[in-house]
């Protein structure tokens, strides 16, 4: 480690860091984990001025084993179900006390979506000054990989597995960007952890705007989707280019703006790189209903959200088929 | 100066002297008078403060938590059900060591379904870690709510202040309500040396693995047993500051002679009191007002039994399948005293159901007749009981 007990204070050196990041290595994610990716993505964009409140999750659990942190943001953890009630008081306390410092909750898909869905319900419409995040992993990944209101239809989960009775989840996925648009905020945005600079652009932009703002960002997890850590970018990019995963932006509840997909790619190429979809691929017929339907939900998406874009242009820096790699840190 | 006031009213004027910078609450009976009048005097703009009208108890705790977190003065009140399901926050609350004030508006806990006064609820919260003092009077509601705030931040640990429903919040009468002065020069401003700050980032609530998690929670046990210090200081100092005696941790009433006590919490100690001058033919009895239950004051309560061949634990709660909860600690305090009395436990006042002055000679009869009662409920009417099954 290089030694900075120079005459530099610490806080100094923070602010005189070119790429200030809140989120530190060392933590304890696994290999591939696309929320720790994720959430670094978004401290790196907030910046430093920024008090963040974070559920119960996998994220809080592999950031804080006592006594040691990898938060250098002011970060409170509470309860599952609370965080973004959490940060409407930390707002009103910084409210009242004439401070401009921004606020940030953040949880998975089983705060955000199921067990804390009220108090971000009770946030969005109280139009408080805090952008609420969540990294969507598709399942309770911190208690072992079991079903919430956003594991994707057919998806196996320890508590929705496939077998001689069932295809997995018999339930849609929860649209819950939908329903936080419902609320009429100004922003509501999907992205995902294959788009870095999606995800850095929607988090300034979010926290430029005065009021509520919802930001959902899609996170591969390798143990509970069953695919390589090394292919979590890979499959989160496919979840984006089959359609399954619109990334859209939505203002006052209309749609505003979208990523285009310029080659559609079939579900298949996503699916079959997971082993939570495994069962789709026997050869049953059940197993190639299920194919089809997730197919029609994809094409729906596509549909309704008009994502397909015109032919592959090289010259595309949007697309969900351009990747921007290295470099532009700030782009 | 003097006001003639509701319980609540008061209470609402008292927590606006404590400057709070931010309210959060979700109405419930019979908290709602109180939250209506603070939401009145920022309306009026006689107090300035972020209100945060939440769809839920859950986030009414939450949003305070958040905001003593983020380095502001902050309150909430609830009752009943309200209490019981911010219940995890509270906890969350009081491990984080968030100094926060609460006002308990206590009533009865469904099933069935009561609106009226019990303590039921706040006994259910009793080891979540709070401090937690019961008020006789609606002037101990208003004075202990400004102590409240001092022990709360001395302390870092938060206080709920119990008041019971309608008997205390709803009744209108003359309460000395003390003058802002009074209550800035007792109560400096909020300064939250632990609080979330961008420029000296900190991590709280973070996970704990059992190499630390037992030292964790003594360190908290240790702090509420502590804190009785604060709590008697505390009152001290205001006793000072508005010239009206304070109990700090238990009122003791009665003469020294004596030889039959009776300890209670809340606003029975009233009743006590006012019944002890009508029958003046029952035994010489000395009142006992428990007004911290946590921190348990156990040494206070012993030394107060001094001389008593008889106490009576009087309370509004009950444990179903055990019994009282106040009597069978106070049992257990007692245990460990040298020629301690003889401890009669009951429960009255269950969901509303009124505590006659008669109360008094009843509690003497009952005594006289049994050889220690380990537990009953005074005012059962046993027509009433469905045939036992």
């Amino acid at each position: 480690m290089e030694d900075t007990t120079d005459n530099t204070s610490h806080r100094e050196l923070r602010h005189a860091q070119q790429r200030f990041s809140g989120l530190e290595a060392g933590h304890r994610a696994c290999q591939g984990c696309g929320e720790a990716l994720a959430a670094r993505l978004v401290t790196e964009a907030a910046g430093p001025d920024v008090i963040y409140a974070n559920a119960t999750g996998c994220l809080e659990v592999f950031t804080t084993a006592w006594p040691e942190s990898s938060w250098r943001v002011p970060w409170l953890h509470s309860l599952f179900e609370n965080a973004p009630a959490v940060a409407a008081g930390m707002e009103a306390a910084l409210k009242s006390r004439g401070k401009s410092t921004r606020v940030i909750s953040m949880g998975g898909d089983g705060s955000t979506f199921d067990i804390g869905f009220q108090s971000l319900s009770g946030m969005l419409e109280r139009g408080h000054n805090v952008l609420h995040v969540c990294f969507d992993n598709e399942a309770y990944m911190n208690t072992g990989i079991q079903r919430s209101s956003s594991t994707p239809h057919a998806a196996s989960t320890t508590t929705s597995p496939s077998g001689k009775m069932r295809m997995g989840k018999r339930h849609l996925k929860k649209d819950i960007v939908s329903i936080v648009a419902a609320h009429h905020i100004p922003y509501a945005a999907t992205s995902s952890v294959a788009y870095p600079s999606d995800i850095r652009k929607k988090v300034r932009r979010a926290l430029a705007i005065d009021g509520p703002t919802f930001l959902h960002i899609h996170t591969p997890c390798p143990l509970g989707w069953g695919h390589d850590g090394a292919l979590s970018i890979e499959v989160a990019r496919l979840a984006v280019q089959t359609g399954l995963f619109p990334v859209i932006e939505l203002e006052r509840g209309r749609l505003a703006g979208s990523m285009p997909i310029r080659t559609v790619r079939p579900v298949t190429d996503y699916l079959k790189l997971q082993g939570r979809f495994r069962h789709l691929f026997a050869d049953e017929a059940r197993a190639r209903e299920e194919l089809e339907h997730l197919q029609a939900l994809a094409d729906h998406n596509i549909e309704v959200y008009d994502l397909r874009g015109m032919q592959p242009d090289s010259r595309d820096s949007e697309g969900a088929d351009t990747v921007r790699r290295g470099g532009l840190r700030w782009a | 100066m003097q006001y003639a006031l509701e319980g609540s009213q008061a209470l609402a004027r008292t927590v606006a002297l404590c400057r709070p910078q931010v309210i959060a609450a979700y109405p419930i009976t019979p908290q709602t008078h109180i939250v209506e009048n603070l939401s009145k005097l920022i309306a009026d703009g006689a107090l300035e403060c972020e209100l945060v009208s939440v769809e839920s108890e859950f986030s009414a705790a939450s949003v305070v938590l958040g905001a003593v977190a983020a380095g502001a003065r902050a309150y909430t009140a609830s009752s009943s059900q309200g209490i019981l399901l911010m219940s995890e926050v509270l906890y969350n609350i009081a491990g984080l060591r968030l100094p926060l004030v609460m006002t308990c508006a206590n009533r009865a806990v469904s099933a069935p379904l009561s609106i009226w006064n019990d303590q039921q609820d706040s006994m259910a919260v009793r080891d979540a870690g709070w401090i937690q003092l019961y008020c006789a009077t609606n002037q101990e509601a208003v004075d202990t709510t400004i102590q409240a705030y001092q022990i709360a931040e001395q302390t870092e640990l938060p206080v709920m202040v119990c008041v019971d429903g309608f008997t205390l919040t709803h009744t209108l009468e003359v309460l000395d309500i003390p003058d802002q002065e009074q209550v800035d020069r007792f109560l400096p401003p909020f300064n939250f040396e632990r609080g979330l700050d961008p420029s000296n980032p900190i991590s709280i609530g973070t996970l704990v693995s059992p190499d630390y998690f037992t030292e964790a929670r003594y360190d908290h046990h240790r702090a509420l047993n502590n804190a009785q210090q604060a709590i008697v200081a505390t009152a001290a100092a205001w006793g000072t500051v508005c010239g009206r005696h304070q109990d700090a941790l238990l009122g003791v009433d009665g003469p020294q002679e004596a030889r039959f006590g009776i300890l209670t919490l809340g606003s029975i100690a009233g009743t006590l009191l006012d019944a002890r001058e009508q029958y003046q033919g029952s035994p010489a009895t000395r009142l006992l007002t428990l007004r911290a239950f946590r921190p348990f004051p156990a040494d206070a309560i012993r030394e107060a039994c001094g001389g008593l061949t008889d106490l009576v634990v009087l309370e509004r709660a009950l444990s179903p399948g055990s019994g009282g909860i106040v009597g069978n600690e106070v049992r257990a305090a007692l245990s460990e005293m040298h020629d301690a009395p003889r401890v009669h436990n009951f429960t009255v006042g269950l969901g509303g159901r009124d505590v006659p002055l008669d109360i008094y000679p009843r509690i003497h009869e009952a005594v006289r007749a049994g050889s220690g009662i380990p537990f009953d409920i005074l005012d059962l009417e046993p027509h009433k009981l469905p045939a036992a099954g």
